[in-house]
């Protein structure tokens, strides 16, 4: 009977329904990130090929005269690029959600059709789109913009304004998703609950503040880790709208860009695969950042919360 | 299991079978950046190649957006994917390419002594020792006018910078038209249109460009820095909102009778000529105050290479051998007007207004585009850096001193002269 248990005890069904997901898993993407940190750590050869220099593409990227100011000015977009999206897009998709949540607003499955639409269009048609309302010659936003008396500008085409307008370009088109995930989770907190609130005499606004709010705090940060993660790697939007140039100047240059440009190349400049994935590289520590202070600081702190309750 | 068997048998004797068949007749592919050609490839120039040898067939298979061409080309010719001819951009892309080992020699070409040396000169080694592309046309920047606006307003072709300044004023001061059709939203056009299409006149042509190569000039001194001042006095004459505009964009302003002038270049006569419903004219960039002599940019711009790692070595040759010829040099310059056959043979070109572009080269000296040759090999690229930097400064963003001495910071970050 010995013998019976241990044979039993080998899990083979757990290593078969697990084994697509790793081996998928592992071959295109783990292979590839590893790979891709590999030769970060390389440099073109004189005499061809390539050959190992440790952390030397690092130590250029970040401390290079040439480089490093481009990298600089992408991480910097990166992060203005972020804050339209954390300090816009999610308050907004928040308080879309309430009001779809709410028992007052009619129409609701029409306004949130319409409003995820652009969610699920491509980012090359939105960037044409938006190219074409915004286009000084040919564009409709002058003569919308001067009926509340605000004088046309070339919005991407200025160094000031091209970004704030890219970014607000990505704004509309993705508000639906935090919409969608917030709505989630504001339906399913219990009627009992709001109900109770309101026979002790809670407002509408204390109802949100002191009840939902606190209970949508986990999706909260899903949501804010989602928008840090797509963020970061950003890089459709700005190619389709203003190449992978960043125009004009570098203003709207992201880490995306900035890598493709590198790693590709453009026009007379050669493509440079061992810089590119130093690139990959950096965008990997920062994103890894994010979600480590993300899992530590936030998630933890929600369990501790829920053990607490 | 036996049924399996015998599948495999049947197939691979198809596949065998359908190998000779293949060895007959020869399917060449040409890899073009040029998308705008497909139709007179398909219809006139292939189609007079198979008259003289009908057992090669021909594909012209370009990408389907001409930005990414050298990526993705890259790329093929990597994974070993690439066509049999490769369309070659001038200079150091195709120089690398051929370094690689993946375009091979045609020093051995019957029909290379066709083309002089100044044809030949964007695709070969820097020792002249390899010739690895057959050139096939430049281009020649210029400047279009609408002729119907110009009779409105009793304008008349400038010759120097301050007659062509009077005009755009006086275009303005109507305030009918623009004045420019042009756009800095794709930088290119800033730094091809504008900085390389006057420049030549302030650095005289090759002797500056040559400078720039072995040192003795810079990019913020005489020449080159007044050539960014130049570039700056048009600010005024830009259209509305131009720094978003793109280069689509100012071809329709052109086209659709909006603006005076379009700076540009020959490739668009095929485009305009379409397009356009009113008289055009052209007139040669503006010489500076006091200047005598007139440059042009005359940039060889395409050639055809053979891959290297081609199956159909001798067929590609027959084809390249072929475009060594009078006859392809007159069909490709007058099915394509403004794309001017590098070869020597003597050609009568159709288009009136590709002619006169053409007489230009008899009247002014020929250069090419400043930054092609040898000065984009390092980083920061000088081509790219000139797109950034002269639609910085059209769009006021930095002086024409600033983007200068940043031009010439860039290129000394890298470049050493002679070495």
């Amino acid at each position: 009977m010995p013998m019976n248990k241990s044979r039993k005890s080998f899990p083979t069904h757990i290593v078969v329904f697990l084994a697509p997901a790793v081996i998928i898993y592992t071959l295109f993407m783990i292979y590839p990130l590893v790979d891709s940190l590999r030769l970060s750590l390389y440099a073109p050869a004189q005499a061809g090929g390539e050959a190992f220099v440790g952390f030397q593409n690092y130590e250029k990227l970040l401390t290079h005269e040439l480089w490093a100011p481009r990298l600089q000015g992408a991480l910097k977009n990166n992060f203005i690029f972020f804050l339209f999206h954390m300090f816009l897009q999610n308050p907004i998709g928040l308080l879309l959600a309430t009001l779809l949540s709410s028992h007052i607003v009619r129409g609701k499955a029409i306004f949130r059709t319409l409003i995820f639409t652009p969610t699920i269009l491509s980012f090359v048609l939105v960037g044409f789109i938006w190219r074409l309302i915004l286009s000084p010659l040919w564009g409709i936003s002058g003569d919308f913009l001067a009926i509340f008396g605000i004088e046309n500008q070339p919005w991407l085409g200025l160094e000031n304004t091209a970004l704030p307008t890219l970014s607000l370009i990505s704004v509309w088109q993705f508000i639906g998703i935090p919409m969608m995930l917030f709505l989630a989770a504001l339906i399913a907190i219990p009627d009992e609950l709001l109900e109770a609130a309101r026979v002790d005499g809670a407002t509408a606004w204390g109802l949100f503040w002191k009840i939902k709010f606190p209970l949508i705090l986990p999706t909260v940060g899903i949501v804010s880790i989602l928008t840090f993660v797509g963020n970061f790697n950003a890089f459709d939007l700005v190619y389709a709208a203003q190449s992978e140039l960043g125009q004009p100047n570098y203003s709207t240059d992201l880490l995306g860009t900035f890598f493709y440009r590198t790693f590709f190349g453009v026009q007379l400049q050669p493509g440079n695969p061992t810089m590119g994935a130093t690139i990959a590289g950096v965008m990997f520590i920062v994103i890894l950042t994010g979600v480590l202070i993300y899992m530590f600081g936030w998630q933890r702190r929600l369990l501790k919360l829920e053990i607490e309750l | 299991m036996k049924k399996m068997v015998a599948l495999l048998i049947v197939l691979s004797l198809v596949l065998s079978l359908s190998v000779v068949v293949a060895q007959d007749k020869v399917t060449l592919t040409i890899e073009s950046w040029r998308n705008d050609d497909l139709v007179i490839w398909e219809d006139v120039i292939i189609p007079a190649f198979n008259a003289h040898y009908p057992d090669i067939e021909v594909l012209f298979s370009p990408v389907g957006d001409p930005a990414q061409y050298n990526a993705q080309l890259a790329a093929r010719l990597e994974a070993g994917t690439a066509g049999d001819l490769i369309t070659c951009r001038p200079f150091d892309l195709s120089l690398q390419h051929f370094n690689d080992g993946y375009l091979a020699s045609l020093n051995d070409l019957p029909g290379m002594d066709n083309f002089g040396d100044v044809a030949k000169s964007a695709w070969i080694t820097d020792d002249g020792s390899d010739v690895f592309c057959v050139p096939m046309a430049s281009v020649i920047h210029g400047f279009f006018y609408n002729a119907d606006i110009f009779a409105e307003l009793g304008l008349e072709e400038p010759a120097t910078e301050a007659e062509f300044l009077a005009l755009l004023q006086a275009v303005k001061d109507d305030g009918n038209y623009e004045p420019l059709a042009m756009g800095t939203n794709d930088l290119w056009e800033a730094a091809t249109m504008g900085y390389q299409n006057i420049g030549p006149n302030y650095w005289h042509g090759e002797e500056g460009r040559l400078g720039l190569i072995d040192g003795t000039v810079k990019y913020n001194e005489d020449g080159f820095l007044e050539a960014f001042e130049a570039l700056a006095r048009w600010i005024p004459y830009m259209p509305t909102g131009y720094q978003a505009l793109t280069y689509p964009d100012s071809q329709n302003l052109f086209t659709l009778g909006l603006a005076a002038v379009y700076p540009t270049g020959s490739w668009e006569i095929g485009v305009f000529n379409s397009q356009a419903d009113f008289a055009m004219g052209i007139f040669p960039p503006p010489l500076p105050e006091g200047a005598m002599d007139c440059y042009i940019s005359d940039h060889t711009d395409i050639a055809l290479g053979l891959n290297a790692a081609s199956p159909n070595q001798e067929a590609a040759r027959t084809f390249l051998e072929w475009m060594t010829t009078q006859e392809f040099a007159e069909l490709y310059t007058n099915q394509l007007p403004g794309f001017f056959t590098l070869s020597n043979h003597d050609i009568a070109v159709e288009d009136p207004i590709a002619a006169e572009f053409l007489s230009w080269r008899g009247e002014c000296n020929s250069t090419i585009r400043s930054a092609y040759q040898i000065l984009s090999r390092g980083e920061p690229n000088n081509e790219l850096e000139l797109w950034r930097l002269s639609a910085a400064v059209l769009n006021g963003a930095l002086t024409p001193q600033e983007a200068a001495d940043e031009t010439q910071a860039g290129l000394d970050a890298w470049y050493m002269p002679g070495g």
